[in-house]
């Protein structure tokens, strides 16, 4: 890596929409064979950037250079002439071809009768097999394939042009750390076959994992370049949020030091609530002002398990009783009459609606609530967006703006704030920090702790084992969805504890695929 | 998800064992099924009308159904590619109308037939040109674009000419549509072929080629699974969608020259409905609308099935004619019903 001449150099990029300069005289390096993290909050200009490099958007000044030859990319065809190849964090396939298809689609092998099916099907198996993936059937319909191989397919394709960069652009981001494991090994096959790979991620574990090198964005700004291990983490986190550690820190001894003492009445008691297919029987018992962690991997069934409590689901056995009377929670509709709120893990679907304002966005459910032939009045609403931008610090804080215009971290604000414009009095918040960087991560966990201490509950669920621990009150562990154990908070509880109940539960249960 | 427990040491993620490979393979099939059952489908009704009518099963009913519904088979290819990407063309039957209108007029006038039925394609290339230019480079919604063509080319039709126009007896256009026997039966049961059939099985094997063996028919796929992908995967999904409204506008355009030469007229109001008729024949052939599903061949056996069903209301005397509206929409929604167990089987049995 040291010595040879960089493959991609940017220098001086500079790009503008209206109102906002999205990246500010950025500098970047990619050198052959290494793969270089590109890090920063969202919203520091990390997505324009890539999309600046893949031609997807012009740059206003600066000049790119791909080994050593200036280029002026008038679209995406220009980069992937140029040997630029990206993989996005959405699998961006068909579902409706082939294996085979997806990956040589564009690039098919061509005879004198058209396609020459056969020597295409050759190809694609010849780049599966350079990226240890010789074992997928290449006429299976995409879409018969988990999540995670279709990434790795998205990866095949993008190697069929033999490029000579690879962008991944939040490629682990839906992926359990096995499918991670499998990912990177084939990002370090790639790597040491001489390919550039510039990886973008949120996660700090899998930067230290695979990347060589950091670059740093901040606000549309060039940070620095710094070798991996150079670079420790807190020293990395304060170059992306620009300010100290310590106040993500501080939040977490906060919470441990906060104790709570279930006292009286519980808020919401469940004996056998299940659904077939979906949730074992489950009893759990939550007070106010607790937050109740559920933990566990992917598909282990939290989601389904919020979705009963909620009522998007309907439960087929169990009992629900609400602040002490029986209660039947049959649909999304009734549970807000309860004062019940849910926040879906999926943002983009389930969550913000892209093309309403940020105004329109939050006061949605409160809407829902009172009726839509009671509509709330411009003053309302904007004493209420007022309210929760400023309590939330969404940036930036203007209530006009579309908000597929916000960073994903924003977003998420104006979600929760959402659901707190209905005064709940339990929250139930199923991923709320998944694919936002940590500045914003830090303010919605405060903000999640001083609901509790005011006296909601919260049911946070998330992937992210040591932010469960450092909010929750007490954490159910779940597996294969049914819970598996029920852990009080308290210092001597850490990730690793759940990550031990978890493999402990699984050792008599190896081979025993879903 | 599956949820792959091997080490990563470069074994990663095959497909799991038989048990779900099984479901795979079905599910390879599965996109096949409605056209194999629309196949069906047609045999089924070869065999009742035999059986119940007689005289279904032999050369000429079979061919005066290939002769009749050529013109209905050119269209229900157009508009297969069409369907393929996800879109719509309406306008199919209006451009059949203007086109023929003037191919006539032309004709009539003096001008050389070749060029007159040059004129009736290009007509429809043109008028296919203007929808896809509506709908790629104004983000015109499909229907709203190729809607306005076809009030368009029924306008300009009307304009020609409100009232039937004859082709002179002697205009070689008509020749078109000459019966060529290829096998001599006895009396009139001979099988016989017009430069029209010729027209529509050359048209169908294109068709299939183009779909199934040049980067442009896979390119029409991968817009109707997911066109925001075929973007990125840097593939010319711009021309292409321009492209196929013009395949469909310059299919129509044959069509006219098929249908004109045979009638022998043309009229401002042919060709009405004809667009939702080559639309039934591609859905019960096994398209799905939403695309990315779907085989040229199946929008044949579609056509096809329409054409017979008209062919055994008629034998059978019994049913009012104005009642192939409502058998024809009978079969339509029996397909689409079919095609919307059998995606939430797949469904199921991804998940399952």
């Amino acid at each position: 890596m040291t010595g040879a001449p960089p493959i991609v150099e940017m220098t001086g990029i500079s790009i503008s929409f209206p109102g906002v300069k999205a990246l500010d005289a950025v500098d970047f390096r990619l050198f052959p064979g290494e793969v270089h993290t590109l890090m920063g909050e969202n919203g520091a200009g990390k997505s324009t950037l890539i999309k600046a490099l893949t031609g997807v958007y012009k740059i206003d000044e600066g000049r790119i250079l791909v080994a050593g030859e200036e280029r002026h990319f008038g679209g995406t065809a220009d980069a992937q002439a140029a040997g630029i190849a990206t993989v996005y964090q959405e699998v961006n396939l068909c579902a409706n071809l082939s294996i085979g298809e997806n990956v040589m689609l564009g690039h098919e092998v061509r005879g004198p009768f058209g396609i020459n099916w056969k020597a295409t099907h050759r190809a694609a198996a010849e780049v599966l097999a350079t990226l240890g993936l010789e074992q997928l059937d290449l006429r299976r319909p995409l879409d018969t394939l988990s999540l995670a191989i279709q990434q790795l397919v998205a990866i095949s394709r993008a190697m069929v042009t033999r490029p000579k960069v690879l962008i991944l652009d939040e490629p682990t981001s839906s992926l359990d750390a096995n499918e991670v494991a499998n990912l990177f090994t084939v990002i370090r096959r790639l790597r040491d076959q001489g390919v550039a790979i510039l990886f973008v991620t949120h996660f700090l574990d899998q930067v230290y994992a695979i990347s060589d090198r950091i670059t740093v964005l901040r606000n549309g700004g060039f940070v620095g370049e710094y070798p991996t291990r150079e670079l420790d983490r807190t020293t990395l986190i304060s170059k992306m949020i620009g300010k100290d550690f310590a106040t993500l820190r501080s939040l977490g001894s906060e919470r441990q030091s906060h104790h709570y003492e279930p006292r009286g009445e519980p808020l919401l008691r469940t004996e056998d609530l299940g659904r077939k297919g979906s949730s074992e029987p489950t009893d759990l018992e939550l007070h106010k002002g607790e937050v109740l962690g559920l933990a566990g991997l992917l598909g282990s069934g939290r989601t389904e398990l919020a979705r009963l409590l909620y009522g998007a689901d309907k439960p087929d056995s169990g009992t629900v009783w609400l602040r002490g009377k029986k209660t039947d929670i049959h649909s999304p509709t009734a549970a807000l009459a309860h004062r019940i709120a849910f926040s879906s893990e999926n943002r983009r679907d389930e969550g913000v609606i892209r093309d309403l304002t940020v105004r329109e966005n939050l006061v949605l459910a409160v809407q829902a609530k009172r009726g839509w032939f009671r509509p709330l009045s411009r003053k309302e609403q904007d004493a209420l967006v007022r309210k929760y931008l400023t309590e939330l610090n969404v940036r930036p804080a203007d209530p006009e703006r579309p908000i597929k215009l916000l960073s994903g971290g924003n977003q998420q604000k104006v979600l929760l704030g959402r659901w707190l414009a209905t005064e709940p009095d339990l929250l139930i918040l199923d991923e709320p920090t998944r694919g936002i960087d940590v500045g914003a991560k830090a303010e919605i966990q405060a903000a999640v702790a001083a609901l509790a201490a005011k006296g909601v509950a919260v049911v946070f669920i998330s992937s992210e084992l040591e932010e469960v621990v450092r909010l929750s009150d007490r954490i159910i562990v779940m597996k294969d969805h049914r819970k598996l154990a029920e852990l009080e908070n308290g210092p001597h509880v850490t990730a690793e504890t759940i990550v031990a109940v978890i493999a402990d539960e699984g050792d008599d249960e190896e081979g025993d695929s879903e | 998800m599956t949820v792959t427990t091997r080490p990563p040491t470069g074994s990663a993620p095959g497909p799991a064992p038989s048990r779900r490979s099984l479901a795979d393979r079905l599910g390879a099939r599965l996109s096949a099924l409605p056209t194999v059952a629309a196949l069906l489908i047609f045999v089924g009704m070869i065999i009742y009308g035999e059986a119940a009518y007689g005289r279904i099963v032999q050369f000429s009913t079979l061919s005066n159904l290939l002769v009749n519904n050529s013109h209905l088979i050119i269209l229900a290819v157009g508009l297969t590619f069409v369907i393929l990407t996800g879109g719509i063309d309406l306008s199919v039957g209006a451009v059949i109308a203007f086109s023929s209108v003037a191919g006539v007029m032309l004709a009539n006038a003096g001008w050389h037939p070749a060029a007159a039925v040059l004129v009736m394609v290009l007509i429809g290339s043109a008028l296919g040109l203007v929808s896809g230019v509506l709908i790629q480079y104004f983000g015109v919604q499909p229907f709203i674009a190729t809607l306005a063509t076809m009030f368009l080319a029924r306008g300009l039709a009307s304009m020609l000419s409100t009232v039937p126009e004859r082709l002179a007896d002697d205009s070689s256009i008509r020749e078109l549509a000459t019966q060529l026997k290829i096998i001599d039966g006895d009396k009139v049961n001979d099988l016989v072929i017009t430069p029209g059939v010729v027209a529509a099985v050359v048209i169908v094997v294109l068709g299939f080629l183009v779909l199934h063996r040049t980067r442009f028919g896979r390119t029409v796929y991968a817009i109707g699974g997911s066109e925001q992908s075929a973007t990125l995967m840097g593939l010319p999904v711009p021309a292409t969608k321009l492209g196929i409204y013009v395949i469909s506008g310059t299919l129509a355009g044959i069509a006219a020259v098929v249908y004109t030469s045979r009638l022998g007229s043309a009229q401002n109001i042919t060709g009405i409905g004809w667009e939702l008729d080559a639309i039934a024949a591609v859905v019960i052939g096994g398209t799905l609308l939403t695309g990315g599903t779907g085989f040229v061949l199946g929008s044949v056996v579609g056509a096809l099935v329409l054409g017979l069903m008209n062919v055994l209301i008629t034998r059978d005397g019994g049913i009012r004619p104005e009642m192939t509206t409502i058998i024809t929409g009978g079969i339509l929604l029996v397909f689409v019903i079919l095609q919307r167990v059998l995606a939430a089987r797949r469904r199921a049995e991804q998940q399952g």
